[in-house]
């Protein structure tokens, strides 16, 4: 079902999420965010995540660190698998030493993400003290400069507070942070997102420089197309709480077989080179995640939506590298 | 560019403690009210050694009604008491009373506002429902009905006042612990690993605990004036227990024809007062990293 959908020539699996359903448990209703959400990550890749708005993507994130809000966020079934290591029943204590070191995380809003009372050379240095208790005090400060002068922040700011540093230094401190314990995988929850464009071009270039450096896994999370195809090897895209097409950036950016979706996702981008004078919204929203459809998920917008598409779910159907979830493809297995 | 002086100026190895002492030691307002409360409190610790203890109450109707001389410096009141002895025995009560009161209100309500704002759920449910039936009934009357209940005394007066004085440091301590427990930057700390004890430590504390202290150092204001109007009304502190508002009380007949009588104790309220209030507003400039300087 999942397997082949990413590059599977690539050494072995960094992490493996299989058919997890998350849950959030509200006063209202029950909210479905993730319904059978399938991705592997190898080492060293690069892997966008591209969904709209409430389609799961930092509930996924989430989840893999087990950082779901408390009593209200619960997975109920599936697996998540970290090098061997089988996260849904890790006692806390690895699940701790596990986030920083091996896993790190980067949020959206650099603006919100520092603490506004700490210099930002103690918050790094936190990160080390953390995991390094051993390490001496020189060795850690070291390190620190070491780390700033990688994303560019003058190591002689450290000792400055977080509201003295403007957006993009922000954002590249947070950086510094998630990277200082040399984590071998990075969740990047829309890192680019609150910054504007000139400085968004410097943060990615700045993560493909720092990835190539420490070989460490990044999952991108966003909802840009031009960033995953400027930033990432691999793409998957999420809808209402799946991963409904994956594969590499070239064979989902060619545009000759896509999930009506991701079409739709295509039609949304303005195109310089056409003189098309409006873009083609995918018209509706997303299906509701307290009450989704028995069939497709995606059947309600969906142009080419058929009978089968509100009765059944949908399969992965892969070519290669290329998935794609939907019962426009392999029809034959289908019927 | 100003900001880049300022960090000339200002040494470059600082703790976030000594950052917040540096810019309160800057205010010069704050160290005002340093410099009279720290007067004042040595003034009434040292009591015993220049003005002994038996003149607050020993009586010399002979020598009713002096006005402010060499040997009585205050004067004395109607029964003919030294007024310096008895204002300065009645800081005791007055002033550190007032600070009892607030580090029992403020230690209780820190655990139950904690409690309420870290578990959330029934545990909140609860412990706020409490605070809202003490919230119901004004502070003041609350003090009265609980003094009334347990009889005078001084160690009375100050619990009542700290059980009245508990719900507003809950209600405090919780909502800086909610608005503070959703903060991206919490949430970032669990991403790098840190337990729920070093982030309660690291994390929640430091930044929650600066407008907890100023509205305690505030709060301190109000009770040192609640304390001395209980003692006005009689209530707590007795005659001839010498106490600021008891003081005042005592000489409320006389005082259109001795005003010193009431205005010497009157002003050590407002000086204390208001000392304690500049404290808290420098400590509240000092605590935010945004201020200026």
């Amino acid at each position: 079902m999942r397997e082949s959908a990413v590059h599977a020539e690539k050494c072995e699996n960094l992490l493996e999420i299989q058919d997890l359903h998350v849950q959030y448990n509200t006063d209202d209703a029950v909210v479905h965010a993730l319904n059978g959400f399938s991705l592997t990550v190898n080492r060293g890749q690069k892997i966008g995540l591209v969904g709209e708005t409430g389609a799961g993507k930092t509930t996924c994130a989430l989840s893999i660190l087990r950082l779901l809000p408390d009593k209200v966020g619960q997975i109920t079934s599936g697996s998540i698998t970290y090098d061997g290591e089988d996260l849904l029943h890790a006692p806390t204590a690895y699940m701790l030493s596990l986030r920083g070191t091996k896993v790190s995380m980067i949020f959206q809003d650099p603006m919100t993400s520092l603490n506004p009372i700490i210099t930002v050379g103690d918050q790094i240095l936190e990160v080390l003290d953390l995991h390094y208790p051993d390490m001496s005090k020189e060795e850690k400060e070291k390190r620190v400069d070491e780390i700033l002068s990688l994303v560019g922040i003058p190591p002689s700011r450290k000792n400055e507070f977080p509201h003295q540093f403007s957006g993009g230094m922000k954002q590249r401190i947070v950086i510094a942070m998630a990277l200082i314990a040399e984590p071998e995988l990075l969740l990047a929850d829309e890192p680019t997102t609150a910054l504007d464009v000139t400085i968004q071009a410097q943060i990615l270039e700045l993560m493909k420089e720092l990835k190539s450096k420490f070989n460490t896994a990044v999952v991108l999370i966003t909802h840009d197309l031009g960033v995953v195809a400027e930033f990432c090897d691999d793409v998957a895209v999420v809808y209402a709480g799946e991963v409904i097409e994956s594969g590499s950036v070239e064979a989902v950016f060619a545009r000759e077989k896509n999930h009506p979706y991701t079409e739709g996702l295509f039609n949304c981008l303005p195109d310089l080179s056409s003189t098309a004078p409006r873009l083609i919204p995918i018209p509706g929203f997303m299906a509701d995640p307290t009450n989704l459809p028995e069939g497709c998920s995606f059947a309600d917008r969906c142009p080419y939506c058929r009978s089968i598409c509100r009765s059944e779910k949908p399969q992965m159907h892969v070519w290669g590298g290329h998935g794609i979830k939907c019962h426009l493809f392999g029809q034959k297995e289908v019927e | 560019m100003s900001k880049r002086n300022a960090k000339s100026t200002a040494p470059h190895e600082r703790s976030a403690w000594g950052l917040i002492l540096f810019r309160f030691q800057k205010n010069k307002l704050a160290m005002l009210g340093v410099v009279i409360l720290a007067a004042m409190a040595l003034v009434i610790l040292l009591a015993p050694l220049y003005v002994s203890y038996d003149r607050v109450s020993a009586l010399d109707v002979l020598n009713k009604f002096v006005t402010p001389c060499k040997e009585f410096p205050f004067g004395t009141d109607e029964l003919g008491r030294d007024l310096f002895a008895r204002v300065i025995y009645g800081g005791r009560i007055s002033l550190f009373g007032g600070i009892a009161t607030i580090v029992i209100a403020f230690s209780i309500g820190c655990i139950i506002g904690g409690a309420a704002g870290y578990f959330g759920g029934k545990v909140d449910t609860v412990l706020m429902r409490m605070i809202d039936m003490l919230m119901a009934i004004p502070s003041a009357l609350l003090a009265m009905a609980i003094i009334t209940a347990l009889g005078n005394g001084i160690w009375k007066l100050i619990i009542a006042l700290a059980i009245s004085e508990i719900p507003r440091f809950a209600r405090v301590v919780r909502a800086s612990i909610l608005t503070l427990r959703n903060q991206e930057y919490v949430e970032a700390a669990k991403c790098y690993g840190s337990s729920s004890l070093q982030i309660i430590m690291r994390h929640i504390l430091p930044n929650g605990i600066g407008p907890i202290i100023v509205s305690a150092t505030l709060m301190l204001g109000q009770t040192i004036i609640s304390i001395s109007s209980m003692g006005f009304l009689g209530l707590g502190v007795e005659s001839p227990t010498p106490e600021w508002g008891t003081i005042i009380s005592e000489n409320k007949i006389n005082i259109r024809y001795y005003p010193h009588l009431g205005l010497i104790p009157g002003a050590c309220i407002m000086l204390a007062v208001m000392a304690v209030n500049f404290i808290g507003d420098g400590l509240r400039d000092a605590f935010d990293p945004r201020t200026k300087n």
